[in-house]
């Protein structure tokens, strides 16, 4: 069964501004891929139907063959923990310690004090933070604070990832060390859809990618049809 | 970076299973989060203490005012118990009853319960005290017979029972062979018992306002609160915090709120009646009455330090219910 399956879905804003239209596409179980697209593309909103920060306005999203749009108000809290999100503002609170920061999915999913450590220094350690865990996230680098951000997704062990940016802020060796963790949940089972236009970066991986223009799919290119050179030429127009 | 031990289960469809929590220890945790809540909501006020000292002290005068209304409504009441006794019931004979029976019924009505003196005055006695205080003497002496009815002159023994007590004694009197008619001499004591009913409807009327007043203000504290905590909100519900985990917090300081307003409004009466008990029972004392004045009893301590922790609650979950609503996603 496809993990996320969008079915023809369009997305108009109440300003009546189409983000998204007649999109369709999956996501398999344990599948990594990247979503492209100029800035205004759409993949934020994309990436905010799954999260049911958004309704789709027309079609249906699936995500473990359940439509989001049967969820009633209630069950949305249930399915949010279901899924980890990296953030594109990566949406840290300033007022608590990096620690807290990255506690926060497992108090509200009812975790003791005692599992809770362990597990968030578990998530600390590996986004290579372990040491700034007492800090104030406004004390940290903006990669830092990028990486608490991806800590704060995993903490939880969702079976689906979802980054907005994730390398945003991030200079080359420092993405690809972030690309490299994403890559590592994806080899234990875990579902990861990456918005980014780094064409760079995703050129020189050999995932899936998507691509969007104008809220439209543009085109696809399958895992393992990456071109020489880097770029996403490779990706064919549909 | 470090090696990947965070997910450790993967299951058979590939995707990494969360890790099951017991009933057990998701009651464990549920209660721990409330303590930390707690405490975090209090230390939060404490954080401000201008601001929140003047909320509280607000809430402390709206929750104090009721109180000390009461408070001298019940103390009215005990001193009406002593002016109780000075009232008087004038029992008329029919005419021509005789002596002896004017004197059995006497006897009777000082058997009563809610007696505490009856004294005959026969047609002769009043007659003469009658001529004596007008000065008529020989208007009087010129009648060819006494046109005054025997009176018993009773003082009723109320021991505060209320108005309703009063009225049962006159009914019961004028009910008795030979009476003709039964006044009674001091109405205000009537209308003073109307006027602490009045009075203890002023006090419900002005505890609902102010009780009003009381989950407006907490309400505005709250959706203040609820303002500047709004990017934590949106953080929590997207990491799929339930309405219940995101209310708490707030629910929490309403509570806090609530429970520093009572105690406050608690020290300011005890303080209050310390204050006037000296006067008070001076004056009083000048009237040869053994009145003490009633401080708060520990129900009615009680009362208003739970009214105040209600209250907080419940005008955060007000505010709270109104304002997270408007908070997407
Ligand atoms: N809340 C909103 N209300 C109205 N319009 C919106 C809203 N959010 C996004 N849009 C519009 O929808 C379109 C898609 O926005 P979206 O944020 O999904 O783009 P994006 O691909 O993530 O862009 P970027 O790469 O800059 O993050 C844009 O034209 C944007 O102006
Ligand atoms: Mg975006």
């Amino acid at each position: 069964m496809a993990h996320v399956r969008f079915d023809n879905v369009s997305k108009s804003y109440p300003g009546g501004h189409q983000a998204l239209s007649e999109l369709s596409f999956e996501i398999n179980q344990g599948e990594i891929a990247f979503l492209t697209g100029h800035s205004g593309a759409g993949k934020s909103t994309l990436l905010k139907l799954i999260m049911l920060m958004e309704k789709a306005s027309h079609g249906q999203v699936l995500v473990d063959g359940v439509n989001l749009a049967r969820l009633s108000n209630g069950q949305i809290p249930y399915h949010r923990r279901r899924v980890g999100v990296v953030f594109q503002n990566h949406q840290l609170l300033f007022d608590r310690s990096v620690f807290e920061n990255v506690a926060l999915p497992l108090r509200i999913s009812g975790y003791t004090s005692r599992d809770l450590e362990r597990r968030v220094r578990a998530a600390l350690d590996k986004v290579g933070l372990l040491r700034y865990e007492k800090k104030s996230p406004i004390e940290l680098s903006g990669g830092e604070q990028q990486r608490v951000g991806i800590a704060r997704a995993v903490v939880n062990k969702p079976s689906l990832i979802l980054a907005d940016e994730p390398t945003g802020n991030l200079d080359p060796k420092l993405s690809r060390e972030i690309m490299n963790l994403f890559e590592q949940f994806n080899d234990v089972g875990v579902s990861v859809l990456i918005a980014s236009h780094d064409l760079n970066l995703i050129g020189r991986l050999d995932h899936r990618v998507i691509a969007l223009k104008d809220g439209r799919l543009l085109g696809e290119r399958a895992a393992g049809e990456r071109t020489a050179g880097g770029s996403t030429s490779g990706v064919t127009r549909g | 970076m470090a090696k990947n031990n965070l997910y450790s289960k993967v299951t058979a469809s590939g995707g990494a299973r969360q890790s099951r929590i017991t009933l057990q220890s998701r009651w464990a945790a549920y209660v721990q989060h409330h303590k930390l809540t707690a405490v975090e909501s209090l230390l939060r006020l404490l954080k401000s203490p201008g601001g929140s000292a003047m909320t509280w002290v607000v809430l402390a005068i709206a929750l104090a005012l009721p109180m000390t209304l009461y408070v001298s409504l019940e103390n009215v009441k005990q001193l009406s118990r002593a002016w109780d006794q000075s009232s008087q019931i004038s029992v008329y004979l029919k005419a021509n009853t005789l002596p002896r029976f004017a004197q059995a019924l006497t006897q009777d009505i000082q058997d009563m319960p809610t007696v505490a003196q009856a004294v005959y005055i026969s047609p002769e006695q009043a007659l003469s005290e009658f001529s004596a205080s007008t000065g008529l003497s020989d208007v009087v002496q010129g009648l060819e017979n006494n046109p005054l009815p025997g009176v018993i002159s009773v003082i009723p023994k109320l021991d505060g029972k209320g108005s309703g007590a009063v009225e049962d004694l006159e009914l019961a009197l004028s009910q008795l062979r030979h009476v003709e008619s039964v006044q009674l001499d001091l109405l205000w004591v009537k209308r003073l018992f109307q006027f602490m009913e009045l009075g203890q409807r002023l006090v419900w009327a002005l505890a609902a306002l102010l009780g009003l007043a009381v989950l407006l203000i907490i309400g505005n504290t709250i959706r203040l609160s609820i303002e500047s905590r709004r990017d934590e909100i949106l953080v929590v519900k997207l990491v799929g915090g339930t309405d219940a985990f995101v209310r708490r917090p707030f629910l929490y300081t309403g509570i806090w709120f609530g429970l520093g307003g009572g105690l406050i409004a608690y020290m300011l009466l005890s303080i209050g009646l310390y204050w006037l008990s000296g006067p008070i029972e001076n004056l009083i004392s000048l009237y040869g009455s053994d009145f003490v004045l009633q401080g708060l009893s520990l129900g009615d301590s009680l009362l208003l330090i739970f009214d105040g922790v209600l209250l907080g609650w419940f005008g955060a979950w007000l505010a709270v219910s109104r304002h997270l609503a408007k908070i997407k996603p």
